[in-house]
């Protein structure tokens, strides 16, 4: 029930009702709970927009994950260093 | 290269002992059981599942409030996956009472404005959710429409879990639509290691991962790993509208004792659409399926082919526990996935 879906906010209508595109379908949404303009990227859960979606923070998996990976070889290095 | 192919790679390397974690959501459930990454982990790797199906740890007596409603002529609007639920006697599904199924609890409310009947919502769902019934309630819904609120939130219960160590839990991933809308500094008072991750299964491997690179380190925080959708403040305009109408209250859980602070109560101010002050409503406590170890698996101590039932007499067609009902619920999950493999 936790399920939340990525979409695009298409379109925004009076009484925050919003008009949201998943890719192959549209369908009205409720924007209480957020502050969107068009051209947003919303999670969507149970027919209410939860959350806006930050483009700049979209890192890639795998991007994180190497990230991650590099800190820990330092770190080791490091430890091979003291001892 | 198969991002999750490394990640898989590094968490080998890293599992140097016997490793136990839990998740508390059934959309990450899914994706294990859906891809199998069970079968990829290293041995002395568990994952669990804990209490992360809202309908599942809905204890019985909610649902019996519900069908009690239904036989005295109220129309129940609800989720679909709360039909089959089995109640002392029977389910929503086959009372015979006025049911209806609905995306959200602002249709609910569109049922209530075509008919002079009572409408009740029966109100499901951790904080995700919870909002969205906060700010349908804030646009003044016509007087036949209330709510009957099972809602309940995460942090409490995972205090509890780590407060009575019975299930031995060396990492939590965090839920993380949950963390989408309340953020993640709530659990920052817990001294384990955490990490909020998304619902691929590569994001799922990258959280085990980062959970991994905790217990190396001998550290416990917060990480992050759904960045995209996820702040350490998260949105704070659902959480305002939620404690707005909503107070925490102290309510017991499906296979758990009354959890101090985990439940959402309906401010007096709003009293008028709290369904168990207009019918004067009463929970009577759960009488146990005799076999059913749904308790168990709620608290992550059991898994559901522990039990002698599951994919015999307990199936979804015919689920003995709530488990097997919600498409969140392990029992579910893992009949669905692990009949076809
Ligand atoms: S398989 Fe059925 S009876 Fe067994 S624990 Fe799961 S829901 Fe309960």
């Amino acid at each position: 029930m936790c399920i939340a879906i990525p979409a695009e906010v298409k379109e925004i209508k009076e009484g925050n009702i919003g008009v949201v595109d998943y890719g192959e379908l549209t369908q009205e949404v409720r924007l209480d709970l957020v502050d969107v303009k068009v051209g947003d990227f919303v999670l969507v859960h149970v027919g209410f927009a939860i959350q806006r979606l930050s483009r700049e923070e979209g890192l890639e998996t795998l991007e994180i994950f190497r990230e991650v990976w590099k800190a820990m070889d330092e770190s080791d290095e490091r430890k091979v260093q003291v001892t | 290269m198969e991002p999750g192919k490394e990640i898989e790679k590094a968490i080998r390397t890293l599992t140097d002992r016997n490793l136990t974690f839990m998740h508390v959501c059934g959309t990450h459930e899914s994706t294990i059981a859906r891809s199998a990454l069970r079968s990829v982990l290293p041995e002395n790797l568990k994952i669990v599942m804990g209490p992360g199906c809202p309908v599942c740890i809905t204890p019985q007596g909610e649902i019996d409030a519900a069908l009690q409603l239904a036989s005295d002529g109220v129309t129940i609007a609800t989720y679909g996956d709360l039909l089959r639920v089995p109640g002392k006697d029977g389910s929503l599904e086959s009372c015979g009472g006025d049911i209806k199924i609905v995306q959200g609890v602002h249709k609910a409310v569109e049922v209530a404005q075509k008919t002079k009947k009572e409408v009740v919502f029966v109100s499901v769902g951790f904080e995700t959710t919870a909002p969205t019934v906060a700010a349908t309630i804030l646009t003044n819904p016509p007087d036949n429409f209330s709510i009957l609120s099972s809602h309940r939130t995460i942090p409490p219960a995972m205090k509890w879990l780590l407060s009575q160590g019975e299930a031995k839990i060396d990492g939590f991933m965090l839920p993380g639509h949950v963390c989408t809308v309340m953020g993640y500094h709530e659990y920052e008072q817990f001294h384990v290691p955490q990490v909020v991750a998304g619902f691929e299964p590569d994001e799922i491997l990258l959280g085990l991962l980062l959970l991994l690179q905790q217990i190396q380190e001998g550290v416990s925080r917060v990480d992050n790993a759904y960045p995209r959708a996820v702040t350490r403040e998260g949105n704070v305009k659902a959480q305002e509208l939620m404690w707005k109408v909503f107070s925490a209250s102290d309510v017991a859980w499906r296979g758990f004792p009354v959890i101090p602070g985990s439940g959402l109560k309906i401010r007096k101010a709003f009293s008028q659409y709290d369904a168990v002050e207009k019918f004067g409503i009463e929970f009577k406590p759960d009488v146990k399926q005799g076999g059913c170890i749904c308790d168990r698996v709620l608290r992550g101590i059991s898994q559901p082919t522990d039990c002698k039932m599951f994919g015999k007499v307990c199936t979804p067609r015919t689920p003995v526990g709530p488990c097997m009902v919600s498409h969140e619920g392990a029992c579910k999950i893992w009949h669905l996935y692990h009949s076809r493999t």
